[in-house]
């Protein structure tokens, strides 16, 4: 019978990939990082908290109603009421339906930025590490020279010459955050290309853009996404030390740094529900998105460590 | 040892170069040309005119550049005409105080960061690193001006021990100390939270190495074997990292003098970014870029003296 004959057991139930070869995306790596991923709490809760502020600013206004139009000045500086769950703001904004309404910009821009610093990054990156020689020099000479500038000075002197909107803050965060994928992909890249099945590719005359993008960027994939996840938190704080410094989107657009930027006026009146709930929002959407990335970065671990 | 010197102050000299010509482009990008960056937004066509010819901006870009950066190296920054003195000499006055800002908040980051990387990482895994890292990871995430609204209600209001704002610019920085302590205190934190979690994984990466195994098996004493063999050599790549944070630590000091209205070259920077004063902006990331590149130039070095590894590869 062949049930009895098993004389080679095997000795892991991991799936396996094949030595030296490329990680194959595999359903069960994938899954086996998933698993970790979820194991961890912090992690969980991190997915938590972001699927809660999503809820909170697209869902809430439809369900909470407050007028985010017209100031009102007569009911300003309220503290926190019936009518007003969280008080009212220096020009009579009712203080949560602000905060919801900030929620929606701070995440929809920064995880605009992030998905267009990271494709520009990846991009920049791969082209540069794998071609090598005097093009990733200069291409990587230009990423020096863009580093070296401090990200909120460049940011700050790009948005006083391009007044943004919306959807010009996007670019000009992502200008200023293409800079370190580009350098994780660009390493990586690098050390791929020496990989076997990356020069039989060439062997067997496949061009270079097919190895970019069918070879180089999905091994990097793994990378790729844990940095995403921390650019998607620093561009949230971009967002508010731009909205802080003056810089967002007029009113009656908010932002959760542009209220505190507001509230700081009153700081030695006591307003703490101008100061406190903005704040917390930041931090709290900041340290879960770190959660997931620091999470997500350790289950990669796992997945490499397989190899 | 020289041929990586060489090479490395190549980089750098390439890099200069680099902001130089960025600076350039952005000078030129800007609506209406430097003539109105100059002359303000309400300058008048046959104005620019005029402007361009006699400075020149008729002449081919490259013939520009180089008239450019030859007036930069004669120190000439440009003119605001907003606070009516040179770049230079607003430059002159506000980045020593930033400096004094910055280098203060990131020598004091060090002191306490260093040992309390150490710490957490030999007690991973315990209560006291998990407290610590969180509360670490925290400060991390928080917005500066967040951190440094919560320390002036802290500090300033609820106990009045501090004075919220920063010092006059008037007066000498070393009398006014008191109203040094919360700005510096403001960044210092963020840069502590920042830097204990690289000491924390360079330590981490030390630990587990087999010359550290051999010390123990030697029998060196534990705490010998700590400070003799892990911490000094985890220190080294932190050198590095402390010259790769500085963009980071002065866009935070940005922030914190914006705050406290400490006046220096964020401040000065903020403030000319409210009236469009493109000659002093443009200027200080001019200044700021150059800084940075000696800032980390002069950490790669130091790593190179520390680890001699690195100067053969």
């Amino acid at each position: 019978m062949i049930e009895s004959v098993r004389l080679h057991e095997p000795t892991s139930f991991e799936p396996g990939t094949p030595a030296g070869g490329e990680a194959v995306s595999s359903g069960s790596t994938w899954q086996t990082a998933l698993a970790v991923f979820t194991e961890n709490k912090l992690a969980v809760l991190g997915v938590g908290v972001v699927v809660f502020f999503i809820l909170f600013s697209w869902v809430g206004p439809l369900i909470y109603h407050t007028n985010q139009v017209s100031t009102n000045l007569v009911i300003e500086n309220q503290g926190p009421s019936a009518r007003h769950v969280l008080g009212t703001d220096t020009v009579g904004y009712d203080l949560l339906g602000r905060l919801m309404l900030g929620g929606q910009t701070s995440l929809e821009i920064g995880l605009a930025a992030a998905v267009l610093a990271t494709s520009i990054g990846v991009l920049w990156g791969s082209v540069a590490g794998f071609a090598g020689g005097l093009i990733d020099d200069v291409m990587m000479r230009v990423v020096d020279t863009v580093m070296a500038i401090p990200p909120l000075f460049l940011l700050l002197l790009l948005a006083t010459m391009f007044r943004p909107s919306v959807g010009l803050l996007i670019i000009v965060i992502a200008i200023v955050s293409w800079l370190e994928p580009a350098r994780l992909v660009r390493g990586e890249a690098l050390s791929l290309r020496t990989r076997e099945y990356v020069q039989a590719v060439k062997v067997m005359g496949g061009s270079g853009r097919r190895t970019v993008f069918r070879h180089i960027i999905p091994n990097v994939a793994g990378t790729i996404m844990v940095n995403a996840t921390f650019q998607v938190a620093d561009a949230i704080l971009m967002v508010a030390a731009l909205s802080y410094l003056g810089l967002g989107i007029p009113p009656p657009a908010a932002n959760w740094g542009g209220m505190l930027s507001n509230a700081q006026d009153y700081i030695f009146a006591g307003y703490w529900w101008q100061i406190w709930p903005a704040g917390v929002c930041i931090v709290a959407t900041v340290v879960a998105f770190n959660f997931i990335g620091d999470a997500a970065r350790d289950a990669l671990e796992v997945r490499l460590r397989q190899r | 040892m020289t041929a990586y010197l060489i090479r490395r102050v190549g980089q750098a000299i390439i890099v200069v170069f680099g902001v130089s010509l960025l600076v350039f482009v952005l000078l030129h990008l800007l609506p209406g040309g430097p003539a109105r960056a100059v002359i303000g937004p309400r300058a008048t066509k046959p104005q620019i005119l005029a402007f361009d010819r006699e400075y020149g901006l008729l002449k081919p870009l490259p013939v520009q550049y180089i008239a450019w950066v030859v007036q930069v190296l004669h120190g000439n920054l440009g003119f605001s005409y907003k606070q009516n003195q040179t770049v230079t000499s607003l430059l002159e006055q506000n980045v020593p105080r930033t400096m004094a800002l910055a280098g203060t908040a990131t020598v004091l980051a060090l002191v306490v960061a260093v040992p309390l990387g150490v710490y957490e990482a030999v007690r991973r895994n315990h209560v006291d690193d998990y407290v610590l890292t969180g509360v670490s990871f925290l400060f991390y995430s928080m917005p500066t001006f967040f951190l440094g609204m919560i320390l002036i209600i802290v500090f300033s209001i609820t106990l009045p021990l501090f004075p919220p704002t920063g010092p006059n610019p008037a007066l000498p920085l070393w009398g006014q100390v008191s109203n040094m302590v919360l700005p510096v205190a403001t960044l210092c934190l963020v840069t502590i939270a920042l830097f204990s979690r690289y000491m924390r994984s360079a330590v981490m990466d030390t630990i587990i190495q087999d010359y550290v195994r051999t010390a123990h098996a030697k029998g060196v004493p534990n705490l010998q074997v700590l400070v003799k063999h892990v911490v000094r050599n985890a220190l080294v790549p932190i050198a590095t990292l402390v010259g790769l944070s500085l963009p980071w630590i002065l866009s935070g000091a940005l922030i914190v003098e914006a705050l406290f209205n400490y006046p220096g070259m964020g401040y000065l920077f903020w403030q000319a970014m409210e009236v469009e004063d493109f000659p002093v902006m443009l200027g200080t990331v001019l200044i700021v870029g150059v800084m940075v590149v000696l800032g980390s130039l002069l950490a790669d070095i130091l790593y190179a003296v520390l680890d001699p590894r690195v100067r053969y590869s």
